[in-house]
């Protein structure tokens, strides 16, 4: 594993985005809109800055497994059933692919509530003190709520 | 004693992509494999399941591919072949201007004026 600095993060980005997710994974389509945003911000050479708050910090829980699909009648290989917390790694990978900077931040105490503190490398804990300074440093920032 | 269930799923798309498939419909698909005596009734955007065309490839993170995409209307069609009725509203098929021809096949449409007598025909109704 890779511990990532991202003081030390080299950025050519001009501009930051900043994201509010509030969905758990799993329960809408909303987390994975999301995350296709972010990609694309990403692939046009924004910083991302996200805030997963409440549910959201489920989305990179360090402890999702893969699972086999009887009904699909495929193992847990074929199956290659989705954890959000790749789809997040791969966007961390594509940030630093485009020498840009994604920010990944959950609410520690929606953490703690839930008890997922332990997120996958790169994602860091915060408070809403963070998220306001995100919200400064960005040209702007989407909300996706939870409906 | 034995009890009919009607499934009634009207949230369509509901964390499909993350689960490769729907959540109420893989219930089914286990319930009736549990030996449940229960239907489908599609309503809202979940008549959208119906649509034999609809594909979900594609999706990519960074490079981080879907291999195995949710395919909604063949688990439809399963159910359909496991003897599951999955009913749809004639009049939200119209609404969202999907043909019969481009369903699967072997559903079952329903007007709305027939839901209440539908619904009277089993013990339980289960609201999704």
């Amino acid at each position: 594993m890779v511990l990532i600095d991202w003081e030390e993060e080299t950025s050519t980005a001009t501009k930051s985005l900043t994201f509010v997710l509030n969905d758990p994974p799993y329960e809408s389509a909303r987390s994975t809109t999301a995350l296709r945003l972010i990609d694309a911000a990403i692939r046009r050479g924004y910083d991302v800055n996200v805030f997963a708050y409440e549910g959201a910090v489920s989305l990179a829980c360090a402890q999702q497994m893969p699972h086999a699909n009887p009904i699909h009648g495929r193992d847990v290989e074929s199956e290659d059933h989705p954890n959000p917390k790749n789809w997040i790694a791969a966007l961390q990978l594509l940030a630093r692919q485009c020498s840009v900077r994604l920010d990944w931040l959950n609410c520690g105490q929606c953490s703690d509530e839930r008890g997922v503190g332990e997120a996958i490398t790169g994602v860091r804990r915060g408070s809403p003190a963070d998220l306001w300074a995100f919200v400064r440093s960005s040209v702007n920032t989407l909300v996706i709520p939870t409906r | 004693m034995s009890k009919r269930i009607l499934q009634i799923l009207t949230t369509g798309y509901r964390g499909t992509l993350e689960e490769q498939d729907d959540q109420v419909l893989w219930l089914v698909h286990m319930l009736h494999n549990n030996g449940a005596d229960t239907d489908v009734l599609l309503r809202g955007t979940a008549t959208n399941y119906v649509v034999r065309t609809q594909d979900a490839s594609g999706l990519v993170f960074g490079d981080c591919v879907q291999s195995q995409p949710p395919d909604i209307a063949n688990e439809v069609r399963a159910l359909t072949r496991k003897g599951v009725r999955v009913f749809v509203v004639l009049e939200e098929l119209k609404k969202r201007g999907i043909l019969r021809s481009e369903t699967v096949e072997d559903i079952t449409c329903v007007a709305a004026a027939e839901l209440p007598a539908l619904l009277r025909s089993y013990d339980q109704v289960w609201q999704w």
